[in-house]
């Protein structure tokens, strides 16, 4: 590959020397637009490029389909941003099809010709109407469904007994907090932070004892955030020191921490990690992943729902994740009692 | 105006020159010399996205201790990408695409012997200058350049603590910045002026070539949001260094509490993207009337729908300050606010479908005459329409969840603006050579330049799309941490293959330029065939454009191929000067 790479490069560098050679023996002064010769061959250039770009858009289409994320949304929330999505891409690619057609073909089909008359065509009202007004009903459409997903998935007032969990976001780790048995998160302020406790919660608030958390103890990064499937998690975020970014693809979910403030997102998940690794989709991706690994020698992997960050935060950016694991309610709730409270930490 | 009252020394000519043609080659070469670097950058980290682990020599010789061994540390990594960005976006499309052709072109075009202030315009450019200096300075400090993303949001440009690009390379980035804003206003206003009062005779608002109401436009989007930047990095100044707390609050970092309380890095994000989002349009729209311009002398066809256009780019102007919050739609915003910025941004599709729509019926029988310039007009409409489609996708706040900080928005910014605005600058440099400098540009190396860019713009960027779908961040020094990705890496190889040959190819496009500067063929007057007013002023540049009065205009920029009653071309030409009056029997359009 690296060979091959460099070869393509060289071969560009003397292409371009070549040119420059030739351009040195130039010396006729002709028509400075274009000659008939020139439209011709870059008319049929065009067609050229239109063809490189029909074969890049279909070789990605297809080409990607593994590597893309699973289809099927693993939150109820992400199956309305999954049909939104859907009908906004299909609408685009044949537009862009379409599009892009017509602009390699007028110019290859209008390319100039010595004596050929351009028509003087420079205005109608008819036309300018349709392509003001056929782009506004079709944003109309979308704007509108747009925006009662966005209501959907954004409003949580309406969750039946949601869970609550706090995503604590510090250089270059995640934390986490369940709101325990009376559902509410304990005060927390970054001033509160000393010793074991990392997140700085306020142990005088009296939510605050029966809060699970998940910390990093001892140096060790925490392993892995449990949720429950078909019950909604409402997600309360902080930060500790910049901006993150709480990334959860697979649920079609995203939040930024931002410092000195709680943000939140929820959604009710509804695959868990077990299924999800017999899906279709994941299984071929995973399968491909494995393959690569094997091939540089590493051990291979199974499917994992991930939290990413995704906002810039520092040089291990790159590098801050977290596993998120999705059970049955009766094994998340069995899972969730074997966790130690703040009380029962102390 | 025609005759000197002072003799010019090298000094006054070419270094403190108070003529805008002069001005503008000044903009021009000191672009082009940022747009090396920024293009430089971006093969440096390319290679590093496609072969995290490998060690490459290039990799040491250029970045010493960060890139020792041959492999890049993560914050040399994160400095790269910010720097790449900050100069791509401002000071090669801001300052090196609206500089240079508004300087050349506004007074050319509208018949002025020069800018409103001569002076000021000076000033503009020397500032510019100067806070490209600042940037590359910045680059040689000890911690590193800025390295917390173009955005440079806080509280990570705010704190040292938090990486080391926040020393010492962030003071020198805003203070650059700040410099860079001082000189665009000045540019911008000037601009403004000139436009509103210098026009000849006869050259009415609605006589205006496209070019100048997109410059004009654009001048006031610039000269209403740029301030905002300013006093975004004025604050974030007095955060770092005076201790106030106007985006700071809460912040436990390297081991102690800060002091700082009640500020909100969501401010800064407001006023940043107050400037960030009008600052796409002020990349782009110069280029859109430049591919205007082009488009239209090129087909030998009147523009479609000039008063459309018209309509559209004052319609884009308006929308793209009221749409900032579609880059905010979860930072924890108000959820009210993302409706209403996803309302507005969707609108601005009807007007940039218009002037879409506008330039495929242009090419509609017309008589194309492909030369470069004409190539990178159509290639810029072709990426314009790609990139700005999944806008779609991105201006929807619910669909905005999933791809916000993805490779998607990477892909489709970099072509609904990075390339068709560096289309743009090329289709204006291939075009407007002659008038810059006398002479022309080799037609055979610009159709060369033209055909490795644009199969490797769309190479880099359209694949792009689908790892972003694929769930993955930008700004990613590595993808090695995540076994889920490990099957991105195949294309992110195939991507900077063709960003490497991309980034070579402008060799061609350097050794052109600087070769026709001197060596190119002689130009002639109206070397195209066009309309508008600059190519009735002499080919060797002189003070005050024209010798003698400056012409009076009696019609639009854009009659093409105009035929009378029985059908035969007016004047047995297939152009028509905007200094020619109206002909017995000929209606004016």
């Amino acid at each position: 590959m690296k060979a091959l790479f460099f070869i393509i490069i060289f071969v560009a560098i003397a292409v371009a020397c070549w040119q420059f050679v030739k351009l040195l023996g130039l010396t006729k002064v002709e028509n400075q637009t274009a000659t008939e010769k020139e439209n011709n061959i870059n008319g049929w250039l065009m067609l050229g490029l239109m063809g490189f770009i029909y074969c890049l858009m279909i070789l990605s289409l297809y080409g990607t389909k593994d590597i893309l994320l699973p289809q099927l949304s693993a939150s109820a929330e992400g199956k309305h941003i999954d049909i939104l999505f859907k009908i906004t891409m299909t609408l685009i690619l044949i537009v862009q099809f379409v599009l892009q057609f017509i602009i390699f073909y007028f110019t290859f089909k209008y390319r100039g010709i010595k004596g050929r008359k351009a028509l003087f065509f420079a205005d109608s009202h008819k036309l300018e109407l349709v392509w003001t007004i056929t782009p506004a009903i079709v944003l109309a459409g979308l704007i509108i469904y747009g925006l009662w997903t966005w209501n959907e998935v954004m409003d949580v007032s309406d969750a039946e007994n949601p869970l609550i969990v706090e995503l604590y976001a510090k250089q270059f780790q995640w934390e986490a907090r369940y709101a325990g048995s009376d559902n509410e998160l304990g005060n927390a302020n970054v001033r509160f932070i000393k010793g074991a406790n990392t997140m700085g919660v306020d142990f005088s608030d009296k939510n605050a004892s029966d809060d699970i958390p998940l910390m990093v103890s001892e140096g060790k990064f925490v392993k892995e955030l449990h949720l429950p499937k078909g019950r909604k998690v409402i997600f309360k975020m902080r930060s500790q020191d910049v901006l993150h970014s709480a990334y959860m693809p697979h649920f079609r979910a995203q939040m930024n921490c931002v410092p000195g403030m709680v943000t939140q997102m929820g959604f009710t998940p509804t695959v868990t990690t077990a299924e999800m690794r017999l899906n279709k989709d994941t299984q071929s991706k995973f399968q491909r992943i494995n393959e690569i690994r094997v091939e540089k020698g590493e051990e291979e992997v199974e499917f994992d729902y991930l939290l990413l960050c995704n906002k810039i935060c520092g040089s291990s950016h790159y590098n801050m994740q977290l596993k998120i694991v999705v059970d049955e309610e009766a094994e998340f709730n069995q899972w969730l009692a074997g966790q130690k409270t703040f009380a029962q930490l102390k | 105006m025609s005759d000197h009252h002072h003799k010019e020394t090298f000094v006054t000519k070419y270094v403190f020159s108070q003529d805008h043609k002069m001005i503008a080659k000044q903009y021009l070469i000191t672009g082009i010399v940022m747009g090396i670097i920024g293009v430089f950058m971006s093969m440096l980290f390319r290679l590093q996205l496609a072969f995290p682990e490998q060690s490459f020599s290039i990799i040491e010789a250029f970045l010493g201790r960060s890139g020792e061994g041959g492999v890049m540390t993560p914050d040399m990594y994160l400095s790269l990408v910010t720097i790449h960005g900050t100069i791509m976006v401002f000071f090669v499309l801001t300052a090196g695409l609206s500089g240079t052709f508004s300087n050349l072109l506004i007074p050319l075009q509208i018949g002025a012997r020069d800018m409103a202030s001569g002076f000021l315009n000076m000033i503009s450019y020397w500032l510019f200058f100067l806070s490209s200096v600042v940037m590359v300075i910045s680059l040689f400090v000890e911690t590193g350049p800025a390295s917390a993303g173009w955005t440079i949001y806080p509280p990570l440009s705010a704190l040292p603590q938090a990486m080391s690009g926040s020393g010492l390379g962030m003071t020198l980035w805003l203070v650059s910045m700040a410099i860079f804003i001082a000189s665009s206003l000045m540019g911008a206003l000037n601009y403004i002026v000139t436009v509103l009062n210098l026009r000849t005779l006869g050259m009415k608002m609605t006589r205006l070539p496209l070019t100048i109401w997109a410059f004009f436009v654009t001048a006031i989007i610039g000269v209403v949001s740029f301030p905002v930047l300013l006093s975004a990095a004025l604050l974030l100044i007095f955060d770092r260094s005076f201790g106030t707390s106007f985006f700071l609050s809460d912040i436990f970092i390297s081991g102690e509490v800060l002091h700082y309380k009640g500020g909100s890095p969501i401010l800064f994000e407001h006023l940043f993207w107050f400037l960030g989002h009008p600052e796409v349009y002020i990349v782009l729209l110069p280029a859109l009337g430049i591919s205007s311009e082009v488009i239209a002398t090129n087909s030998r066809k009147p523009i479609f729908g000039y008063r459309a256009m018209v309509m559209s780019i004052i319609a884009i102007a308006f929308l793209s300050t009221i749409v900032w919050g579609h880059h905010m739609f979860v930072t924890g915003m108000n959820p009210f606010l993302g409706s209403v910025f996803t309302f507005t941004t969707l609108l601005i599709a009807i007007p940039s479908a218009v002037k879409g729509f506008n330039y495929i019926t242009t090419l509609w029988k017309g008589n194309l005459q492909l030369n470069p310039a004409m190539l990178f007009s159509i290639g810029l409409v072709s990426t314009f329409i790609t990139g700005g489609l999944t806008g779609l996708v991105l201006g929807d706040s619910a669909l905005d969840i999933n791809v916000h900080d993805t490779y998607f928005v990477v892909a489709h910014f970099h072509l609904v603006m990075g390339i068709s605005a560096i289309f743009g600058m090329f289709a204006g440099v291939y075009h407007w050579f002659p008038k810059l400098f006398g002479r022309m540009m080799n037609k055979d190396l610009g159709y060369l330049h033209f055909w490795i860019t644009a199969i490797t713009a769309y190479g880099v960027f359209f694949p792009m799309h689908f790892i972003g779908l694929a769930g993955l961040p930008r700004r990613y020094y590595s993808n090695t941490a995540f076994p889920i990705f490990d099957d991105l890496l195949q294309v992110n190889v195939v991507m900077t293959v063709f960003a490497i040959i991309g980034g070579l190819a402008q060799i061609i496009f350097l050794a052109n330029f600087f070769f026709s500067i001197y060596k190119g063929k002689k130009a002639s007057q109206n070397p195209w065939n066009s309309n508008t007013l600059e190519w009735t002023t002499p080919v060797e540049h002189m003070h005050g454009n024209w010798p003698g009065e400056i012409p009076a205009v009696h019609r639009w920029a854009y009659d093409y191929s105009k035929t009378d009653e029985k059908g035969d071309l007016w004047g047995g030409k297939d152009f028509t000067s905007q200094i020619v009056p109206i002909r017995d029997g000929e209606e004016e359009f």
